[in-house]
């Protein structure tokens, strides 16, 4: 039989970036890059177990250059998967779903998420006393 | 004749989505605690050597909490990247590989996790 010919929804690159489209990808990269900080975790926990010389070599690799980027990546991951989860599970009561709304929720978000990420960062530096 | 539409209709989809949609939040939920704890503590915890390391993990308190974020953490990225796969992989062979290897991957590096855990906090 021949289907009728409804109208489809137009193709994604057509679409004018907005806050929410932008957040919405955003939520699930860092769930998938948080998957890989899981990955780091269990390195971390097995490098303790296996003994001081395996937690020294983590703790080279982890406080490299490129060691500290990631983590630094996994802490703004973490923070904002965190605050824009809360989000969602705010909008599945029912609430705060109007337009207004999710904008006002969504730029407090991102605030958020990078003020918290570099007070952390801070916090950090100043339990070893650099900063 | 039948429509696409009214061969479909009524069956449902046979698959278990509110109760996978429900195991989503209730992840996420315990994991909102979980995750200050966690930030907190770490940052706390920046550049301390082993034995520091090993007397934090063993207290009882921490290794309770920590279980709890292993296996909520692990199960939460299990259901996420459910969703993941099946919004993006549409050829059955390759998505059920897919969700296998995700179901594999997350059992055992969760499991490595929290048996590296208990070995800490039971010492060796
Ligand atoms: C252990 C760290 C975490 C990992 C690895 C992780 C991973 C993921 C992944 C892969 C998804 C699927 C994303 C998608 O479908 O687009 C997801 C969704 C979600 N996560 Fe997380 N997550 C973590 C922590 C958290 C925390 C702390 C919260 C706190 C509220 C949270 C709340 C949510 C919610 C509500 C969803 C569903 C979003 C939706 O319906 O689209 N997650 N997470």
């Amino acid at each position: 039989m021949t289907r009728p010919t409804r109208p489809l929804s137009p193709h994604l690159g057509i679409y004018k970036w907005q806050l929410h489209m932008a957040m919405s990808i955003l939520h699930r990269s860092t769930g998938v890059f948080l998957g890989l900080g899981l990955l780091a975790m269990a390195w971390w926990l097995m490098s303790i177990a296996q003994g001081p010389d395996a937690y020294s070599e983590f703790i080279t690799y982890a406080s490299s250059l490129f060691g500290r980027l990631v983590l630094f990546g996994f802490t703004y991951s973490l923070i904002y998967h965190f605050l824009n989860g809360l989000r969602h599970l705010l909008w599945d009561t029912g609430r705060g779903l109007d337009v207004e709304s999710v904008r006002k929720s969504g730029m407090l978000t991102m605030l958020l998420s990078v003020l918290l990420t570099v007070a952390v960062w801070v916090y950090g530096y100043s339990v070893i006393g650099k900063f | 004749m039948r429509t696409d539409l009214g061969k479909v209709r009524g069956l449902g989809s046979a698959k278990g989505g509110t109760s996978h949609w429900w195991a989503q939040r209730v992840t996420a939920i315990g994991l909102v605690p979980l995750t200050v704890w966690f930030i907190v503590s770490l940052a706390a915890l920046t550049g301390a050597d082993h034995p520091t390391m090993v007397a934090w993990i063993s207290n009882p308190f921490v290794t309770v909490l920590l279980s709890l974020f292993i296996i909520s953490g692990f199960y939460h990225l299990k259901l996420g990247g459910q969703v993941i796969i099946e919004d993006y992989v549409h050829q059955d062979g390759v998505k059920l590989v897919s969700l296998l290897l995700l179901k594999f991957a997350t059992l055992a590096v969760g499991l490595a996790s929290f048996v590296a855990l208990l070995k800490i906090s039971f010492g060796s």
